[in-house]
């Protein structure tokens, strides 16, 4: 809804977009604690937003500029219901959360500020559940987010997503954006299972979003898109009920939902074409392998340290190679494991990354060695970024106490 | 380019919201055909069919305008065209044609002092 409505008042008008929201619940507040919810209350919610709307355009016809080539037709009463009327269609909707999630990757924002923008305009999410998302003090988002408006609201215009250049050269940090908003869900600090399946959700949906617009539909967005599916379906053995995670050898495999997983294949072979194959690609290839393993001992790791071997060559990074150790390790035993993970070239890099020292951990407890074992998850524990992966690595610890 | 008055006669004001509807969207459309083609100069407004008509050196106020609903000027827009004949061209697309109105063309009277 704010985002229809910034397209109407201009993106320099954010704020009033908002106000006409935050209005348009304050009535349905009002007006449903009488007469009760209505039948459809989003539609209902849609009416009261382009009613306020309608007022505030009539009432600050002269006081406001709006969007440049629509202010014509809303300063005329000949075409200012039905200019209204055609933005909120289905369609036009669509549209403008595209533009909106465009200008948010504002090439001045960085990554982390533009995905808070994203979650806060395009997914209404308020600044404590931004905050909870990202594990991070209320009032931090709440410095955060007015910055990033404002620098939003400086480009006076939405982003238009018809020009075409514009469109491709915006494109992959839209990609990045989202492809953030799904790890944030998926791999991020948030402890509460319901907080993550909903930033892998609004993500999944964002993306799906980005595929019905014929510039947006590339391989890469595909295979993006795959890879949430993907993800998404493993997310409820990845993370229990009670916000405890586990490891993808301890996963209940029934868990994992299979309808997401032939979704997410189907989005992999979409995405197969094209000359260039992104680390979207692999990673979602790499997660194509895991979800259809049946029973850990049955994933193809020769298929899945190959594939990491192309991600190193295209983008490379520590974690990349920690990985990839892992996956060797699993196909060739914990000691080539182990040696991979010593030939890491900037491993200095992992040094305060928990996961850097629970795989040694975990690499050295499957050789017998449960003393080093253990030395190296309490290093881990000491590193922990927040309680879920304290919890996590404690467990792991004790199973080397009693393997020992 | 010269600018010229549509006074537009004869809106069927008792339609159905759905027939209003379906009309709006046509003047919209028009409106946005004028404005690519560059003869909108000012969108103008739609009028009420009923308000005051204030008369002579009395200032006599009445209610009005009282003409027949054909008769009483429902809106206007400004428009710029080369000349009457293209102002005209211009007005045959309008929406009101359509349901029995009709638009009149009249040139800005350019006044030199």
């Amino acid at each position: 809804m704010v985002a229809v409505l910034t397209r109407l008042f201009g993106v320099h008008n954010l704020a009033l977009a908002e106000d006409v929201v935050q209005d348009a619940f304050c009535r349905a507040l009002e007006v449903w604690a009488f007469r009760g919810v209505p039948e459809n209350p989003s539609a209902w919610l849609m009416a009261a937003a382009k009613n306020r709307a309608l007022d505030v355009l009539r009432r600050e016809r002269t006081a406001r500029t709006y969007e440049p080539e629509l202010s014509r037709f809303l300063g005329s009463e000949w075409t200012l219901a039905p200019e209204i009327e055609e933005m909120f269609t289905d369609k036009a909707i669509k549209d403008d959360q595209l533009r909106v999630m465009f200008s948010c990757c504002h090439p001045r924002l960085p990554e982390e500020a533009q995905v808070m923008l994203i979650l806060h305009i395009l997914c209404g999410f308020g600044v404590d559940e931004v905050a909870s998302a990202f594990v991070t003090t209320y009032t931090a988002v709440e410095k955060r987010i007015p910055r990033a408006k404002k620098i939003l609201a400086g480009s006076k215009k939405l982003f238009d997503t018809r020009a075409p250049a514009d469109f491709a050269a915006r494109l992959p940090a839209v990609q990045r954006a989202l492809y953030l908003l799904f790890n944030e869900g998926y791999h991020g600090a948030s402890a509460e299972f319901a907080v993550r399946a909903e930033l892998c959700q609004e993500a999944i949906r964002l993306a799906r979003l980005l595929l019905e617009h014929p510039r947006g539909a590339t391989p890469a967005t595909y295979a993006l898109t795959a890879l949430m599916y993907l993800g998404a379906a493993r997310l409820p053995g990845r993370v229990d009920a009670a916000g405890d995670l586990n490891s993808l050898a301890d996963q209940d495999r029934s868990k994992w939902d299979r309808k997401l997983i032939s979704e997410g294949l189907n989005y992999l072979d979409l995405a197969a074409s094209g000359p260039s194959i992104t680390e979207y690609h692999i990673e979602a290839a790499i997660s194509s392998v895991h979800a259809i393993a049946t029973r850990l001992e049955d994933t193809d790791w020769d298929e899945i340290v190959s594939l990491y071997d192309m991600l190193m060559t295209i983008h490379p990074s520590p974690i990349v190679a920690l990985n990839r150790a892992i996956a060797i390790a699993q196909r060739d035993g914990p000691e080539r494991g182990l040696e991979e993970i010593d030939s890491i070239a900037d491993a200095d890099r992992l040094q305060s990354y928990p996961f850097y020292a629970a795989a040694l951990g975990e690499l050295e407890l499957r050789r017998g060695q449960y003393d080093s074992a253990s030395a190296h998850f309490l290093t881990a524990i000491g590193l922990a970024r927040n309680e879920m992966e304290r919890r996590f690595l404690k467990q792991r610890l004790s199973a080397c106490e009693r393997a020992g | 380019m010269n600018d010229f008055t549509f006074l537009y006669r004869g809106r069927d004001t008792s339609a159905s919201p759905e027939q209003m509807q379906q009309t709006m969207q046509k003047w919209r459309s028009w409106f946005k055909e004028l404005g690519e083609k560059g003869h909108l100069k000012d969108i103008g407004h739609p009028l009420e069919n009923a308000g005051k008509v204030v008369k002579g050196k009395q200032k006599a106020v009445t209610d009005g305008p009282f003409a027949e609903a054909k008769d009483v000027v429902g809106g206007f827009t400004l428009i710029q065209a080369r000349d009457l004949e293209q102002a005209v061209e211009i007005s045959k697309g309008c929406p009101i044609l359509e349901l029995g109105g009709s638009v009149e063309v009249r040139p800005i009277q350019v006044l030199n002092m």
